[in-house]
C-alpha cells in the first residue's frame, strides 16, 4: 500500500491524465452523471414522501369515513333508491359493539351559512362537532380553546372560527376572542381561531359549533350527515370497515350486498396505496441509479482499454526502462480508481447541489411539493464504496491488457 | 560481461517457424565498444532484443554480468534490464508528456529512488550530455540530435553495465550523426560497455569491434582501426 502515498505515484498520474484532458474529462462525465442522478433521485422521492408523511402528518391515518347514499337493492319490501339517514342510535350501537376496536368516533353534520361580523359577511361551511373531532383531526389554535364537552352540555352558543373567516370579516388587530358573529341570524360568541391546515382537510374554512347547539338551531333531531371513525392500535382497520358497514346496513334495513347504500373512505388504504407507489419509485429510483452508475464504470474501463492500446508503446519504453508489470498494473487500475473516486465526488456535490436548489424551489412553505430532500450519508458512503470498489474491478481488464503484451512488441509499435 | 553460447532464435510464423538467430556464439568484455552489423533480416535486431531481455531465446547460454539468464519473468527482467542495461533506440522512445529531465529520471523511479534525489541525478546526467538548459523542454521542443542526446543521458542515469544501442542514428543527419557518435565514444573511454546495432558503415567505423551477421550467423568479428590505433 505504500505505493498510494508514494507522491511519485500520483505525479505519473497526474502526467497521464493531463496528457489526456478531453478523454478525462469524458470518462469523468460518465460515472459523474450516473451518481448525480442517483443522489438527486433519491433526494427527490425523499422529498416526497417527506411531504406526503407531512400531509398526513396530523390526521389519524387509521380513519374510516362513512356516509350515506341510496340503495341499489330491494330488501324487506323496501324499493331500491331509498334514501336515509345516519342518527345517534348507530353511533351508540357501534360505540357498545365496537367497544374494543374503535378508538374514537365523531358524528358530524354540516351546512353551508352566511354568517355576518358587523358590517362584514361571507358564506362559509358551519359544522356541529363534538371536542373529539380535535383528536382526529388535530387544530392549531391561534386564539382561545376547542369546543369541549361543557359547550356541548349546555348547547352554548359558541364558535370556533378559522383563521381566513377571522381575516374576512374582523378589522385587522380585532382581539376575536369574545367577540359576536351571526351565523344564520344567531349569534354565536368566539372562543378560538384555528389555523389553517397544511395538510389534508377535509373542513376547509369552517366554523365549528356544539354538536348539541347545531341539533337545536337547525332541527336535525337524531340525523348525522357522517361519521369520523378511527381504529385502536393493531386492528385491521379493512375489516373494521367492513364490519361496521354490515351493522349499520343491518341497522337500516340494508341488503347486505348493497355497494350503494353506505359510502365510505378507509384513509389507511388510500395511504397504504400511495406507500405502495413511493416504494416502487424509491426501488425505481435505485435501478435507475445503479445502472447509471455501472455503466459510467464501464465507460472508464471502455475508454482506459483505449488508453492502454494508445500507450503500448509508452508502455513498452517504461518496460525496457524497468517498469515491473506490477507497477503498470497499480499505476492503471490506480488511474482508474482515482478517476471514479474524482467522478463521484464531484458528482455527489453537484447532486447535493441540486437538491439544495430544488429545496429551495419547491421544499418551502406550507404547501411544499418536495419537503427536505435529502440522501441518507449512509447511502452516499454506500454508492460510493461500491464506485471504488467498481472501478478497481474495471482497472482490472485495461490493467491486465497492458502488461500481456511483451515488452518487445509494445516497443515495434508504431 | 555479456557471453553468449550456441544461441538459437525462431519465431513462429503461422504453422512454420523463421529462424533467425542460428548458433550465436559472442563474448564481449566489459568496456567494450562492440557494433553489430548486417543488413535487414541478418537477425541483429533480435540478438539485441535477447541481449536486451526484451525476448528470450530458445536455445543456447546467455550470461549477463556472470548471470545465467534463464526462465526470467518479466519482473526478474525488468529489474534485471533497470539495474543492468541502459536502452538507446532508434525513434528516441522519450515520454511525450515528460520533460527532457523526467524523461532521464524515469528509470529512476522504477529504481526506488525518491524524487529529489532522482531529478539531482538526472540533472547531472542531462550536464553530461550537454543538454542542461534544456531540462524543463518537452521532446516536441527538441531536435533529433538533442532527443537522442536526452535517450543516452537516459540510459547512462542508472549507471549500467551495458548501453543497448539500436541504430542510435538512423533517425539523424551526418552532424548529429557525428556528435552522438562521439557521446556514445566519450561514454566508452570512461569505461561502460556499449553494444551498438547499425547498418551504418560510417557508424560502425567509429566503434572498436564490428561483427557482422548475415542469416542468423556470425560472418567476422574484427577490430576497427579505431581500436588498433589505441
Amino acid at each position: 500500500m505504500k505505493f498510494l502515498f508514494d507522491s511519485d505515484t500520483w505525479q505519473e498520474i497526474y502526467g497521464s491524465i493531463r496528457k489526456n484532458k478531453v478523454r478525462t474529462g469524458i470518462t469523468i462525465i460518465g460515472v459523474l452523471w450516473g451518481i448525480f442522478l442517483l443522489v438527486v433521485l433519491l433526494g427527490a422521492a425523499r422529498g416526497l414522501e417527506n411531504s406526503f408523511n407531512k400531509a398526513f402528518g396530523n390526521f389519524a391515518t387509521n380513519s374510516v369515513f362513512v356516509w350515506t347514499q341510496s340503495t341499489d337493492t330491494p330488501f324487506k319490501g323496501f324499493q331500491k333508491g331509498r334514501r336515509f339517514r345516519l342518527n345517534m342510535k348507530d353511533i351508540q350501537v357501534l360505540k357498545s359493539e365496537y367497544a374494543d376496536q374503535i378508538k374514537l368516533l365523531a358524528p358530524r353534520n354540516q351546512t353551508m351559512n352566511l354568517i355576518i361580523k358587523d358590517f362584514k359577511s361571507g358564506s362559509f361551511k358551519v359544522s356541529g362537532d363534538f371536542p373529539v373531532l380535535d383528536q382526529i383531526q388535530k387544530k392549531k389554535l391561534i386564539y382561545g380553546r376547542f369546543l369541549n364537552q361543557n359547550d356541548i352540555n349546555s348547547s352554548a352558543k359558541v364558535t370556533v372560527i378559522s383563521e381566513d373567516i377571522y381575516k374576512q370579516l374582523f378589522e385587522k388587530d380585532k382581539m376575536p376572542i369574545g367577540e359576536s358573529i351571526k351565523i344564520n341570524n344567531i349569534n354565536y360568541k368566539v372562543i378560538g381561531v384555528y389555523e389553517p391546515s397544511n395538510t389534508i382537510d377535509f373542513d376547509g374554512d369552517t366554523a365549528y359549533i356544539p354538536f348539541s347547539t347545531f341539533k337545536k338551531v337547525y332541527n336535525t333531531a337524531n340525523n348525522i350527515d357522517w361519521m369520523m371513525i378511527t381504529a385502536n392500535e393493531g386492528i385491521d382497520i379493512e375489516q373494521m370497515e367492513s364490519d361496521v358497514l354490515l351493522t349499520l346496513k343491518n341497522l337500516h334495513k340494508v341488503h347486505p350486498e348493497d355497494e350503494r347504500a353506505f359510502g365510505s373512505v378507509n384513509l389507511g388504504k388510500e395511504i397504504a396505496k400511495f406507500t405502495g407507489f413511493l416504494t416502487g419509485m424509491q426501488f425505481l429510483t435505485w435501478f435507475v441509479g445503479i445502472a447509471t452508475l455501472i455503466a459510467g464504470v464501464f465507460a472508464i474501463g471502455n475508454i482506459l482499454l483505449i488508453t492502454v492500446k494508445e500507450r503500448t508503446k509508452e508502455i513498452g519504453i517504461r518496460r525496457a526502462l524497468g517498469a515491473t508489470p506490477k507497477s503498470i498494473r497499480q499505476q492503471i487500475i490506480l488511474e482508474s480508481v482515482f478517476l471514479t473516486t474524482v467522478a463521484g465526488m464531484i458528482g455527489i456535490i453537484l447532486g447535493a447541489t441540486v437538491l439544495k436548489i430544488i429545496d429551495t424551489l419547491f421544499g418551502q412553505g406550507v404547501d411544499a411539493t418536495l419537503v427536505n430532500p435529502t440522501v441518507n450519508i449512509p447511502i452516499i458512503l454506500t454508492a460510493f464504496t461500491t464506485l471504488v470498489i467498481l472501478g478497481t474491478l474495471i482497472g482490472l481488464i485495461p490493467a491486465h491488457m497492458a502488461t500481456i503484451v511483451k515488452p518487445i512488441e509494445a516497443l515495434r509499435e508504431e | 560481461m555479456i557471453r553468449i553460447e550456441k544461441l538459437h532464435k525462431s519465431y513462429p510464423i503461422g504453422k512454420d517457424s523463421l529462424h533467425v538467430l542460428k548458433g550465436i556464439d559472442l563474448h564481449i568484455k566489459e568496456g567494450e565498444f562492440v557494433s553489430i552489423m548486417g543488413s535487414s533480416g541478418s537477425g541483429k535486431s533480435t540478438l539485441l532484443n535477447i541481449v536486451g531481455l526484451l525476448d528470450i531465446h530458445d536455445e543456447g547460454d546467455y550470461y549477463l554480468n556472470g548471470q545465467l539468464i534463464k526462465d526470467l519473468n518479466e519482473k526478474k527482467a525488468a529489474i534485471l534490464r533497470n539495474k543492468f542495461l541502459g536502452f538507446v533506440f532508434q525513434s528516441f522512445n522519450l515520454i511525450s508528456y515528460k520533460t527532457a529531465l523526467e524523461n532521464v529520471a524515469l528509470p529512476l523511479y522504477y529504481k526506488g529512488m525518491n524524487r529529489k534525489e532522482r531529478l539531482k541525478v538526472a540533472m547531472d546526467y542531462l550536464d553530461k550530455v550537454g543538454l542542461k538548459d534544456w531540462a524543463s523542454h518537452l521532446p516536441s521542443e527538441l531536435s533529433g540530435g538533442q532527443k537522442q542526446r536526452v535517450a543516452i543521458a537516459r540510459a547512462l542515469v542508472t549507471n549500467p553495465k551495458v548501453v543497448l544501442a539500436d541504430e542510435p542514428t538512423g533517425a539523424l543527419d551526418t552532424t548529429t550523426t557525428d556528435s552522438v557518435m562521439d557521446l556514445l565514444k566519450d561514454i566508452n573511454d570512461e569505461g561502460m560497455t556499449v553494444f551498438v546495432i547499425t547498418h551504418e558503415e560510417e557508424v560502425a567505423e567509429q566503434t572498436k569491434r564490428i561483427v557482422r551477421l548475415r542469416d542468423g550467423v556470425i560472418i567476422s568479428d574484427t577490430l576497427t582501426k579505431a581500436a588498433k590505433a589505441l
